[in-house]
Parts: structure tokens; C-alpha cells; sequence
């Protein structure tokens, strides 16, 4: 089973777009949306959700005041200033340590699960997906990761498919790292702006520092045709192929509305370049 | 005056709001806690004059006191240490410094060793004071570089935020404490799912907020309705001009090369310093 994820470093690039368009190329896939943040695969794919699983990241404090006698120790040793003075939690600050608990010394605290999401295992007109929700301000995103990706492991093992394409989230950190950690390729998806480039080469180090095979996709590359050309000067000094430049088309946004995805929507210059682009992932996936 | 700029959303025109905004105002402290990817010194372009680490505490354990007990690792919420016989193996990476492991520990085994996991740099461009936070490439971690950066806020200057994409850790780290916080979206589905999102937080978080429409006249009108039912003040906004997207391709803020925005950004910073006013 190989396993393909969409990133970007920097985010709005056009990663679930183009995800949304490969899903719809490819019969044979299981498609897994990790931007548990702020997902929108499942505004183009309309999954049917068939199995729905609590998420509980890191567990959370829970004080009884009418034990607390008010010593601050909790206070003194919580390192991410989740208790204040009056020893009350900051929920948002609480990242699960259990630190308080232990050092409490009449029970006051104890450390409950916090319902921080769902993950969902799904139907689409393209085939099995795994996606989640996370809740508003909650932590662990990269832990929910973790169970998306499995489930679709999972769905992959079960439906008989042999890819995995991945929708990624945005950035370098935690979320970033557990979509990428163990896939076959990453696929970076950049656009000819000094931001994004600058992105671009944060992201690549990143796939290189887990020593994940990276190409990329320039995605608007005639909003600046220089800067295009830089990005591409960039890769190939730097052994990496440009598998795909997409025009800028307000199709994207069209297709969007209509909940489809581009390839369904329009037959256009940039449909047909993403239909080589995936020829060509293809075949370094089958390498 | 502390004024923070999300969207739930990533690449929906955040760094091109609060760079405008912060120009337009002209003295302001500007901190980009997108430390994953920071972008507005592109358009700052603050020459960076100091340079601090950022880094945490890591259990280093002593072997000659560990009797390998295992009660760090059983206590260990986030999986960063493990106890093999006769050998106690750390993850620095999975650790989130939060001193459990000492305490736990019977025989005081446990001291801690400083890990750089990132930096921040400090420049002035003119009369803008720079702050940008860097993730280390590889690290999992970017909550202890906002915090950092965050530090460096002075309440007595106004001051604006540049915030991550997304809606959890490091989004809160970076909004709370403002007075007022501007929400970037763009008039497509995506964008009008992931501004309820972001809405969410900024009213968990009590803080008072308006949008701003960038890219107007692409998609359709329901990010319009939305705010309009839910009574969200519509600050700006941006229209999709090639013009625009070129500029901000170059680096080049849209207040430095017409009158007509810088004017229309300080609008947008006086109509929200009335209404953190009241």
C-alpha cells in the first residue's frame, strides 16, 4: 500500500483542491483528510458518514474546590500557567500533564478525559474516506492525526485499495509532521508568491529532515511568471521535480460552489494539467 | 491596544491585513506568531538586529541514582520516556516540559537540560517594532516559540498580531490577550467553513471581533449573509485584482504603493479602536 499527502508549508495554496481533483481521477484510493484544524475536503467529497468514534486527546484537570484548601501547589508547579491564583483552571492552557494531580495533597484534582473531537470513517462518490473534527480549542491535533491516518490504513486493508492520498494541513509542526511521518512521497503544493516560496524551501527541509521523497506542484504559476521560474530554477538545483505548473482559473472557486471537484466541474487548461500531473505521481508511486 | 489577525482558513490574506494595518498606523509593535511559516518581514522588511533562543526543559536522567523504577515513564503523559531494563530512554521531541517526571522521581535522578527547539528575532523598520518567532525545522512544538514572542508585547504601544492558520494550540496561544481580533476570509465555501471555525474561538475566547473579506467578487455572497445573521461587523474589503495579487506576490504591501489603502487601513484601525473603546 503506498501512501501520497498534500502539503504546503504555507496554507490557501490549493492543496484540498487539488487532493479533491485526484480523488476523483483515481478509483483505487482511500482518501484521508489530516487538516483536523480546519477541514474542507468533506465540503467537496460530501462524505456519507458511516462510523463515528469520540476523539479524547490529552486528558484535562478537574478541581473540586470544596476540597481545596487553597495551598497553591498546583499553582506553583503547573508549567503552562493553567491554574491561576485563585486556582482556577484555564482550559484552554491545560495540556494534560497530570503534574497538579500528583502534587495536590487532598485529592482535590483529578485528571478526566476531555472530549476534544470525532473521527469519522466515510462513503464518497469516489470511494472510502477518513476524516475528523476537531473541537474549538482543543489540543492534540496531531494525535487525531494519528487516528485518521490509521482508520484509513484500515479502510485501505478492508476495501482492497492500495493508495492512500492524503489532504495535509498547513505549516511545519506537529499536525505536519504525523501526516508525513511513514508516506511514500509528499507532494508540495506551492504557489509563485516571495511568501510561499519561502514556505516552499521551510517544507522541503522538513520532508528531508524525515527523509521523505518530496516533489512539487507550482499552482497559479501565471500570477508571476519570475517567480515561477525561481521556483522551478530552485528544484532543479536542488534535485527536486516540478511535477505540475496549474494556471490560475476562477474554475476552482466555481467547481467549489457546486461542491465538485474540478475535474467534474470543467474540462479546461487546468483539469488537463492536473490529469498529466497525476500520470506522472502515479508513476513515481509505482517506482 | 493589542489587535490580532486570524482565519481558521490558511493563505486567506492574514499577513497582507496585519502588515497593511501595521504600515498604515505607522508606530506599532508587530508579532508574527506564525512561527511555522512567518512571512510579514517579507513585507516588513525589518532588518533583524537581535536574536534569542527559545527552548525547553528535558529530563536527563542519572544513571547512577535511576534504579529504573519506571514511575517517570508510567507518569509521563505524552509518551517521552520509556524505561528499558537497566536503561531509561528520553524523546525530546515528545516532551512537553512539564516537570512531571522530577517530580515523580524517588531517588532525584531527574535534573534538565535546556533544548533549543527554535529562535526570535527582534528588528525596527522605521517606526515598527519587529518580532517574528522561527520553528526549528523538525520540531513538533510551536506553542513555546509564541509564548516567547508574546512576552515581548507592550501593552502601551499598539500592537499587532499575525496569527497561525487553524483553530487549536498555537491559534489560542497567539489570540488570547487582545483586545480585538480581525478574522481574514474569502468568499468561497472554504472560507466561509473554516470563518465559523475561527469564529468559534474568538468567542470562547470573549474577544471581540469583525471580518475582512479579501479576494471580493470571486465565489458568492454567503460569507456576506453570515456575518450579516450573526451581526459580525464586515471591517473591509479587498477586491480580487490582478494588481493586488501581483504586488503581494513581489512583497510589495498595498499601502506603499496607493494613498487610497493607506487611508482605507487606518479607517478599519479607528473604527476598531472606537469600538474596543465602548
Amino acid at each position: 500500500m503506498k501512501q501520497l499527502c498534500v502539503i504546503s508549508g504555507k496554507g490557501g495554496t490549493g492543496k484540498t483542491s487539488i487532493t479533491a481533483a485526484f480523488a476523483s481521477l483515481e478509483k483505487n484510493a482511500v482518501l484521508a483528510d489530516c487538516d483536523v484544524d480546519a477541514a474542507d475536503l468533506h465540503l467537496i467529497l460530501k462524505p456519507y458518514v458511516k462510523k463515528t468514534t469520540g476523539f479524547h486527546g490529552l486528558k484535562i484537570a478537574d478541581i473540586d474546590k470544596n476540597k481545596c484548601i487553597d495551598c497553591k501547589k498546583c499553582y506553583e508547579s503547573c508549567k503552562f500557567d493553567a491554574i491561576d491564583e485563585e486556582i482556577n483552571l484555564i482550559r484552554e492552557s491545560c495540556e494534560g500533564c497530570g503534574v497538579c494531580e500528583y502534587v495536590c495533597p487532598v485529592d482535590a484534582i483529578s485528571m478526566v478525559d476531555r472530549d476534544s473531537g470525532f473521527a469519522y470513517i466515510s462513503d464518497t462518490r469516489f470511494g472510502p474516506m477518513a476524516h475528523a473534527m476537531l473541537k474549538t480549542a482543543e489540543e492534540a491535533s496531531g494525535k487525531l492525526v494519528t487516528v485518521v491516518r490509521n482508520n484509513a490504513k484500515e479502510l485501505a486493508e478492508e476495501k482492497k485499495k492500495d493508495l492512500i492520498i492524503i489532504d495535509g494541513p498547513p505549516g511545519i509542526g506537529c499536525p505536519v509532521i504525523a501526516s508525513i511521518t511513514g508516506v511514500d512521497l509528499v507532494l508540495i503544493v506551492t504557489e509563485p508568491t516571495l511568501s510561499a516560496i519561502h514556505d516552499l524551501e521551510r517544507i522541503l527541509d522538513v520532508s528531508k529532515h524525515f527523509d521523505i521523497p518530496a516533489i512539487v506542484c507550482i499552482n497559479k504559476y501565471d500570477v508571476n511568471v519570475d517567480n515561477a521560474n525561481k521556483i522551478e530554477n530552485y528544484c532543479e538545483n536542488n534535485n527536486i521535480d516540478v511535477v505540475g505548473k496549474l494556471p490560475y482559473d476562477t474554475i476552482v472557486t466555481d467547481a467549489m460552489i457546486h461542491e465538485q471537484s474540478v475535474i467534474e466541474f470543467s474540462d479546461g487548461d487546468l483539469a488537463d494539467g492536473i490529469i498529466k500531473m497525476w500520470d506522472k505521481i502515479k508513476e513515481k508511486l509505482i517506482v | 491596544m493589542i489587535i490580532s489577525i486570524a482565519s481558521g482558513k490558511g493563505g486567506t490574506g492574514k499577513t497582507t491585513v496585519s502588515t497593511n494595518l501595521a504600515l498604515s498606523i505607522g508606530k506599532a509593535q508587530f508579532i508574527d506568531c506564525d512561527v511555522e511559516e512567518p512571512n510579514a518581514n517579507i513585507f516588513i522588511k525589518a532588518k533583524i538586529k537581535e536574536r534569542e533562543d527559545v527552548s525547553v526543559n528535558i529530563p536527563k536522567i542519572d544513571e547512577n541514582k535511576c534504579d529504573y523504577c519506571g514511575k517517570c515513564s508510567k507518569f509521563c503523559a505524552y509518551n517521552a520516556l520509556a524505561v528499558v531494563p537497566s536503561k531509561i530512554l528520553v524523546f525530546p521531541e515528545l516532551c512537553h516540559s512539564c516537570g512531571g517526571c522530577g517530580i515523580v522521581c524517588p531517588k532525584d535522578a531527574v535534573s534538565w537540560n535546556k533544548r533549543v527547539i527554535g529562535r526570535i528575532e527582534y528588528g525596527p523598520a522605521k517606526d515598527i517594532n519587529f518580532y517574528h518567532g522561527l520553528l526549528n525545522v523538525g520540531e513538533m512544538q510551536a506553542v513555546p516559540v509564541i509564548k516567547s514572542l508574546k512576552k515581548k508585547v507592550n501593552k502601551n504601544m499598539n500592537v499587532i498580531v499575525d496569527v497561525p492558520p487553524g483553530t487549536s494550540c498555537p491559534v489560542i496561544e497567539s489570540i488570547s490577550g487582545s483586545d480585538y481580533c480581525i478574522l481574514v476570509t474569502e468568499p468561497t465555501p472554504f472560507g466561509l467553513h473554516d470563518l465559523k471555525l475561527a469564529v468559534e474561538v474568538v468567542r470562547h475566547l470573549y474577544i471581540p471581533f469583525g471580518v475582512i473579506i479579501n479576494r471580493e467578487g470571486i465565489g458568492d455572497n454567503r460569507v456576506e449573509f453570515y456575518c450579516k445573521r450573526e451581526n459580525i461587523p464586515i471591517l473591509l474589503k479587498i477586491p480580487e485584482r490582478k494588481k493586488i495579487a501581483n504586488l503581494y506576490s513581489k512583497g510589495i504591501a498595498l499601502v506603499n504603493e496607493s494613498h487610497e489603502w493607506h487611508e482605507m487601513f487606518g479607517l478599519v484601525f479607528n473604527r476598531i479602536k472606537e469600538e474596543v473603546k465602548t
